[in-house]
């Protein structure tokens, strides 16, 4: 379960229906990657190069993987990412922008057998929607947050964000973006990893396979959490945005590099010290907590724990 | 000495104070959660619900923000909730935009404003100065939202009830437009609670459990998209008007000055017109109970016979200006306000009225009931005798002079 996506048979994912080989592939050949079930079998509007494609997947394999599918209700925000409800198959409620930690709020504290999961942008999250998220980790709503930073308003033509790097240059900071004048970038994981009822709190990024099989099994251990009632939990996505940036598609992934000097990646805190079923996350994640698993009704609290490099 | 002893009240009546009243009504109408900030003067409500909410197992969340509380309410309603979210006006500033959204989206939800004085922090005390904002629409882009406006605390129980049951029926929020006088002010009322019937949504976010996914949204980015559910809300919102316009009436049938008031100035107004025939001035009160659908028809009607119309208002007018477009010129239309939190007495209107008088010409007797007759667009609504009377509203009990002429 926590092998990297790349190597996954498709039988291995629950409820996947992989797209059929091609008949001309020889019997003795091994399917390893198909469309998830969950994931809807047509062009996205994303520009070439997004990462916005591969989280989707990456949530749609997990969804059907945890076996929450059913009883998931997403939130989807105001961005380019508003149109993750025409990709991925479960039901979903679009909220005004930066609102979405509010909307998952209420959406959880009525329906408290549902899953709920919530997609945002950086400009929605870390600009307009501050007080929502942080009142929401504060308040430890058992929400899944998907924060997805590629640290510029896309869908709006390429504006400068709270997470733009310093000196970077977008269509309203010309010049680059100078901190004396528009400050600095906003690290909201680590500002949001310190509040009591955030319960686990990541950030991967999109830079390369390697990174990817990494950022699932954040995502994966980010819904455990809330499967097991722990806590608020949120993984913070490095990602890209070519247009945006002005860079091909390859650069802007080459670029990942470079944001992740000043958004280092990692855990952050992960106080779910779970024994339970499902299983501990993919190694290549530093969750210290889950190394020993006891019994599996030990579900605890600890205290942060320190960030992985 | 046993005889000056005054009688018992009825054990089912009670003193309620507005806020909590309506925070109780929305209980027993089986709201579900209930999300809010603090802000006078419907400070109330909020705590109210903290107390009551808990105890019955359904949801109370104070909200970080009225921006949090309204979109919590977004959340929680977009699942076929039952949901109520209170504030006061400068805290409904910012719900506009979940309000505008939910429009979009079709999302049922029942929002009390306790208006107090304003612009920005403005003051504590009563007001109807958010009528614009809650009648035309609330927050950005091209919707309605059903007003209801209570008078008195009873009528405000049983509008709560009446909101919940519009809002699903109609897909749609509803507004109850309250005054800081409704709220803070205590009546002796027997509570007629209603618990109105559920639906069965077949929109609701509730997970995808043996069906296809569903959507709540109000984006619609194809022009022709978007064009044709705006002509589905505005469709809706002809059936609303044509199904749930309400007012009620004052000694209207020989009335030669009407006023048209709602909420607390209605109630002011109400003791002017009886202080006005007490001096042989025949003076007659129209009430909107529903600010929006507004009841243009039975104002028109009324003005093809009266001499002149007096609107009252706790703002510097903005009702006035709905009457003005019921009246079209048929009679003519004065106003008194107050605003900041300033009520105005009866005396204050009564003068008024008298000035009216004095400035207005008799209606010729040979007109008769005017050669024009009142228009009837698709949008007006026969005045009688179809007026319906809310099933809810409590029998003998506060206002009686209302109840003798609903129609």
């Amino acid at each position: 379960m926590t092998t990297p996506l790349i190597e996954r048979p498709p039988e291995a994912t629950a409820g996947a229906a992989a797209s059929p080989a091609p008949a001309s592939v020889a019997a003795s050949a091994r399917v390893i990657a198909g469309r998830p079930a969950l994931l809807e079998d047509k062009s996205t509007h994303y520009c070439p190069g997004c990462g916005h494609g591969v989280i989707h997947r990456l949530l749609a394999e997990l969804l059907a993987d945890l076996g929450v599918a059913e009883r998931t209700i997403a939130v989807a925000p105001v961005g380019c990412s508003v149109f993750a409800y025409d990709y991925i198959d479960v039901d979903w409620v679009e909220a005004p922008h930066g609102r979405a930690p509010a909307v998952a709020t209420g959406i959880r504290r009525v329906r408290p057998e549902a899953f709920v999961l919530m997609y945002q942008g950086d400009g929605d999250l870390a600009a307009i929607g501050t007080g929502e998220i942080v009142h929401a980790a504060a308040r430890g709503e058992r929400i899944t947050a998907v924060f997805v930073n590629n640290g510029i308003y896309g869908m709006t033509g390429g504006q400068m964000a709270p997470t733009t790097l310093l000196g970077q240059k977008t269509t309203s900071s010309p010049t680059g973006r100078d901190e004396r004048l528009m400050g600095g970038p906003i690290p909201i994981t680590e500002m949001l990893a310190i509040l009591p009822g955030v319960a686990y709190a990541a950030r991967g990024t999109l830079a390369d396979a390697a990174s990817i099989g990494k950022l699932k099994a954040m995502l994966r251990r980010a819904m455990e959490v809330q499967v097991h009632d722990a806590g608020f939990a949120i993984v913070e996505v490095l990602s890209n945005c070519p247009v945006g940036w002005g860079m091909t598609a390859q650069q802007s992934i080459d670029h990942l590099q470079t944001v992740a000097q000043t958004y280092p990646t990692g855990v952050l805190v992960d106080r779910l010290k779970a024994a339970a079923a499902p299983p501990a996350p993919a190694a290549a994640v530093s969750a210290p907590t889950t190394a020993a698993a006891p019994a599996p009704s030990s579900l605890t609290l600890e205290p942060a724990t320190a960030a992985e490099a | 000495m046993a005889s000056a002893v005054p009688p018992r009240p009825a054990p089912e009546r009670v003193l309620m104070k507005g806020n909590e009243a309506i925070a109780e009504a929305a209980i027993q109408a089986g709201c579900d959660a209930y999300f809010g900030y603090p802000i006078t003067p419907q400070a109330e409500i909020l705590e109210w619900m903290a107390r009551r909410m808990p105890e019955l197992g359904r949801v109370f969340v104070q909200a970080e923000s009225e921006l949090g509380a309204i979109n919590m309410g977004l959340g929680a309603a977009s699942t076929g909730a039952r949901v109520l979210v209170s504030s006061s006006s400068p805290g409904t500033s910012l719900m506009a935009e979940g309000m505008s959204y939910m429009a979009g989206s079709e999302v049922p939800l029942v929002f009390v404003d306790v208006m107090r004085g304003g612009p920005g922090l403005g003051s504590i005390g009563p007001s109807q100065g958010d009528y614009f904002q809650m009648v035309k629409g609330h927050g950005h882009g091209d919707y309605r939202t059903p007003v209801l406006a209570p008078s008195s605390i009873a009528e405000a129980i049983a509008l709560v009830a009446d909101a919940f049951e519009i809002a699903e029926r109609f897909r749609t929020p509803v507004v109850i437009l309250a005054d800081g006088t409704l709220g803070q002010a205590m009546e002796p009322v027997v509570p007629a609670y209603r618990n109105p019937a559920r639906q069965v949504f077949d929109w609701a976010a509730t997970g995808a459990t043996g069906r296809r996914p569903r959507v709540v949204r109000s984006l619609h980015l194809k022009p022709e998209d978007l064009e044709a559910h705006n002509e589905h809300l505005q469709a809706k919102y002809r059936a609303i008007e044509a199904a749930e316009t309400r007012w009620t009436g004052e000694l209207l049938d020989d009335a030669e000055l009407v006023i048209v008031a709602y909420g607390t100035a209605a109630r002011v107004a109400r003791t002017a017109i009886r202080r006005a025939r007490e001096g042989g001035l025949r003076a007659g009160l129209l009430r909107p109970i529903s600010l929006w659908p507004f009841p243009s028809a039975p104002i028109a009607e009324l003005a093809s016979r009266a001499r002149g119309i007096l609107v009252v208002e706790l703002s510097a007018g903005q009702m006035v200006e709905d009457v003005r477009l019921a009246v079209e010129g048929r009679a003519p239309v004065a106003f008194h306000g107050r605003t900041g939190g300033m009520v105005p007495t009866p005396d204050e209107v009564l003068v008024s009225l008298r000035h009216l008088w004095a400035i207005t010409a008799p209606r010729p007797p040979e007109a008769g009931r005017d050669e024009r007759p009142p228009r009837r667009t698709a949008r007006s609504v026969p005045i009688e005798p179809s007026m319906r009377r809310p099933a809810s509203t409590p029998e003998g009990v506060d206002e009686p002079a209302f109840q003798e002429v609903w129609r």
